[in-house]
């Protein structure tokens, strides 16, 4: 039983670890600000959360599972308030993203033709 | 109503965190708890905005979906990340959020920052500018499938 737990547990670990290195890698090989963040965000869910479970199951019943589940579920509230953070600091300094499609302007014409948005 | 639940969970919070189960400590971490939800009360930060206990009942009707959501997105970001030719299509276009309420809309751009390949750089009333790593995920958003999802966990609030 304790030998199966711990197979599930590294099993998990090695997956999380595998898809933190893939985000590195990401965020090396993206070419600018905003797909990078996109690399990045492949780190802090399936990276985190794979690796979080494995741990889990290395601690068991216990306070620790607990805090490790507060830590997943903090990373699940606040990387988005992050990452949108940093992206509307990076437009508001004047850095354009390189895009291959710019839907911004006919879709503010749709969305404009049809009814009124709630304005801030 | 919201005070008592928002007190409910400090406690069990420090709990956690604490570890330490004796008597004197409980009871005074139930009262610290007490007063913490009561000041929050008075400082008007405890209100549906900044805890919306009513959407915790209804988290079973959304988050499972969202999870799996992100897990195949992520996974679909990773085999573009390890793609020799790099297949990115950068697009941003603006959705609107069809939400009525603040913690509708802060759930609606949170899952879409949270799931990869797609980001939410701005927010305008109830209009989102989003950036996406592929065109596809881009006409996904603006298909408004989680849209609607989130409209339904949001409910009559």
């Amino acid at each position: 039983m304790t030998l199966a737990v711990d197979i599930a547990s590294w099993v998990l670990i090695v997956l999380g670890s595998f898809f933190t290195v893939v985000g590195a890698f990401g965020l090396v090989r993206m070419p600018e600000v905003f797909t990078r963040m996109h690399a990045a965000s492949v780190i802090e869910t399936l990276g985190a959360g794979f690796l979080i479970f494995g741990m889990c199951l290395q601690a068991g019943f216990t306070l620790v599972t607990l805090k490790l589940l507060f830590i997943l579920a903090l990373f699940f509230f606040f990387a988005p308030v992050v990452t949108h953070a940093l992206a509307r600091a990076v437009l508001h300094a004047g850095i354009e993203p390189k895009l291959a499609e710019d839907r911004r302007a006919a879709a503010k014409q749709r969305l404009a033709a049809s009814g009124e948005g709630r304005q801030p | 109503m919201r005070t008592i639940s928002l007190a409910f969970i400090l406690y069990v919070f420090w709990l956690v965190l604490s570890g330490y189960f004796k008597p004197f400590l409980l009871i005074a971490g139930a009262i610290c708890a007490v007063l913490c939800a009561l000041a929050a009360g008075r400082l008007n930060a405890a209100d549906e905005e900044g805890h919306p206990n009513h959407l915790i009942l209804r988290t079973p009707t959304y988050y499972p979906w969202l999870l799996w959501e992100i897990a195949k997105s992520a996974w679909s970001v990773t085999k573009i990340i390890l793609h020799p030719k790099l297949p990115i299509s950068p697009t941003m276009s603006v959705v609107r959020a069809s939400q009525r309420t603040a913690a509708g809309i802060a759930t609606y751009a949170n899952s879409i920052t949270l799931t990869p390949g797609t980001i939410t750089a701005d927010v305008q009333g109830n209009d989102l500018t989003i950036h996406a790593l592929v065109a596809d995920g881009a006409t996904d958003v603006e298909g408004g499938e989680m849209d609607r999802r989130v409209r339904a966990f949001e409910g009559g609030a």
